[in-house]
């Protein structure tokens, strides 16, 4: 029991005191998954978009294959990249192995199906109910797609939120294609994963609060646009 | 002499230089799923008279009115604008408006409502918020700007719906029932705007099943059945002495089919 009391101290101390170690980890989590984020954002929006407004052949292979890759494992996705940036790979002259980059590209393959699909779904919906106001207002395709990326910005946030959970969350992806190298590519859940393993449970633990109240923290936002989006935009 | 008619500056066309009335249907046919819906229509839509399209349920009335706002395309038959290429739909502004029964208002403030249609106009500046805020002031939703829309009464959706097709300035307005869902006030407020957009000059031609809505606005009535136009002509005329058994049985309430 004190062991546990200890262990709960001594991370505690960590935060409060904001241990360089710990900041710094923190500081490369959120910057890859937040880049991961918001590069999945730039293409997966207007991808989700353009795939609930045309239709082209094929069409329902890219949903059936948008809906499936959204749980795709993230070890897969790490040997993937590992594979596609390995020295001997494909893009292996970019030397991007092991660097916070090839972070980056792992996450935006895990991030990338989910806001896509998600934003699919919630803008299929809204063209059906906006399309023949918009046809009757003179409305071309051009102009309904940054109209409905707009008015279904309550939801689209909402995925954006769930993808960053997700590349926040995951670690198998960062660790394979990252390496976990101190004050390098070291993420939180990389090192807590190293650090449990090692018996250092203070660090392990206190970046384990700080993923917790993340989580929180996302699902707190989620909630607020939810109901912002109930009282507003019913 | 055509030589100097040519020459003429264009204001002496006026208002009809780019008039996209009349509007005729010649043998329009839709088909869904393999179900005929509109069996050989023949339509002539003139200026002026407020056209009340009426028959049961299920005789077309809907799928007439967006046929003709080029929501749908027939299957066979024509449908011609007298100056089709000032208004294609998709194809930017459009000189002629809908309002549906369920108004499909945007995820967005009433002001941001207006300033979108117009800004699909192309109207601009200071242009569009005076139009945005004239168009809010007839409509009695000045006080109502910066709400969000959706978040208005039915009867105040269907007030900014209006707003919106007169911002746009439309030489033809559609209404498909716009007051089947609205208490009597409410339906009041939008007869009000449709005979001020009239008199402004604006064809009206709507649907309504409300009888009493049709006598207090129709100058000719369309009588349609079975996708097909049974009887028309003026109103008066119409509800004193309808030409045909459907129209008869239609007026005194029994069902036809
Ligand atoms: N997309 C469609 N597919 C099949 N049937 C349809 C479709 N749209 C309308 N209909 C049918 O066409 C008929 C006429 O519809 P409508 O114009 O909406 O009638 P109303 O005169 O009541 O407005 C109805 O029987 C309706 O069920
Ligand atoms: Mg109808």
């Amino acid at each position: 029991m004190d062991y546990l009391v200890e262990a709960f101290r001594a991370a505690f101390d960590l935060i409060v005191a904001l241990d360089a170690d710990l900041v710094e980890i923190v500081g490369l989590s959120l910057r890859v998954s937040l880049s991961a984020v918001l590069i999945a954002a730039a293409i997966g929006l207007p991808l989700g978009a353009a795939v609930a407004l045309f239709d082209f052949p094929g069409r329902s292979a890219v949903i059936v294959t948008l809906n499936a890759l959204m749980g795709l494992p993230p070890v897969v996705v790490g040997l993937i990249v590992y594979l596609f940036l390995s020295r001997a790979g494909p893009l292996g002259v970019l030397g991007l192995l092991f660097t916070p980059t090839a972070m980056i590209v792992a996450q935006v393959i895990l991030v990338l199906p989910i806001v896509a699909a998600l934003a699919r779904q919630a803008i299929e919906d809204l063209w059906a109910e906006y399309r023949e106001q918009l046809v009757s207002l003179g409305a071309g395709p051009l102009r309904a797609i940054p109209t409905l990326l707009w008015d279904a910005r309550a939801t689209l946030v909402t995925a954006l939120l769930a993808g960053f959970g997700r590349a926040s969350a995951e670690v198998g992806a960062v660790m394979i294609v990252g390496g976990n190298i101190d004050h390098v590519t070291r993420v939180m859940t990389t090192t807590i994963a190293l650090e449990t393993s090692k018996g250092d449970l203070a660090l392990a633990l206190g970046l384990g609060i700080v993923l917790l109240l993340l989580t929180f923290a996302i699902n707190g936002a989620a909630e607020g646009v939810r109901r912002f989006a109930r009282a507003r935009m019913a | 002499m055509t030589g100097r008619l040519r020459h003429l500056p264009p204001t002496s066309a006026g208002a009809f230089a780019d008039a996209i009335l009349p509007c005729r249907f010649a043998g329009v046919v839709y088909e869904a799923r393999g179900k005929r819906l509109i069996d050989g229509l023949d339509l002539e839509i003139v200026a002026g008279p407020r056209t009340v399209i009426l028959g049961p349920n299920g005789a077309g009335k809907s799928l007439t009115l967006r046929l003709a706002h080029g929501l749908i395309h027939p299957t066979a038959g024509r449908i011609v604008w007298q100056n089709r290429k000032l208004d294609g739909a998709g194809r930017g502004p459009r000189r002629q408006a809908m309002v549906f029964q369920k108004p499909v208002l945007l995820r967005r403030s009433v002001a941001a409502n207006l300033d979108y249609a117009l800004a699909v106009h192309r109207v601009r500046g200071t242009a569009r918020s005076r139009r945005r805020d004239e168009a809010l002031a007839r409509t009695g939703l000045t006080a109502y700007a910066r709400q969000s829309a959706r978040t208005l009464s039915g009867g105040e959706q269907q007030r900014l719906a209006m707003a919106r097709a007169w911002a746009l300035r439309p030489q033809v307005l559609f209404l498909d029932e716009p007051t089947a869902s609205l208490d009597p006030a409410a339906t009041h407020a939008i007869e009000e705007i449709v005979q001020a957009m009239h008199a402004e000059g604006c064809k009206i031609v709507m649907t309504t099943h409300d009888l009493g809505q049709a006598r207090r606005l129709a100058d000719e009535v369309v009588f349609l059945n079975r996708g097909r136009v049974v009887e028309r002509g003026p109103a008066d005329r119409f509800f004193e002495r309808p030409e045909s058994q459907p129209a008869r049985d239609f007026l005194a309430g029994k069902l036809v089919w």
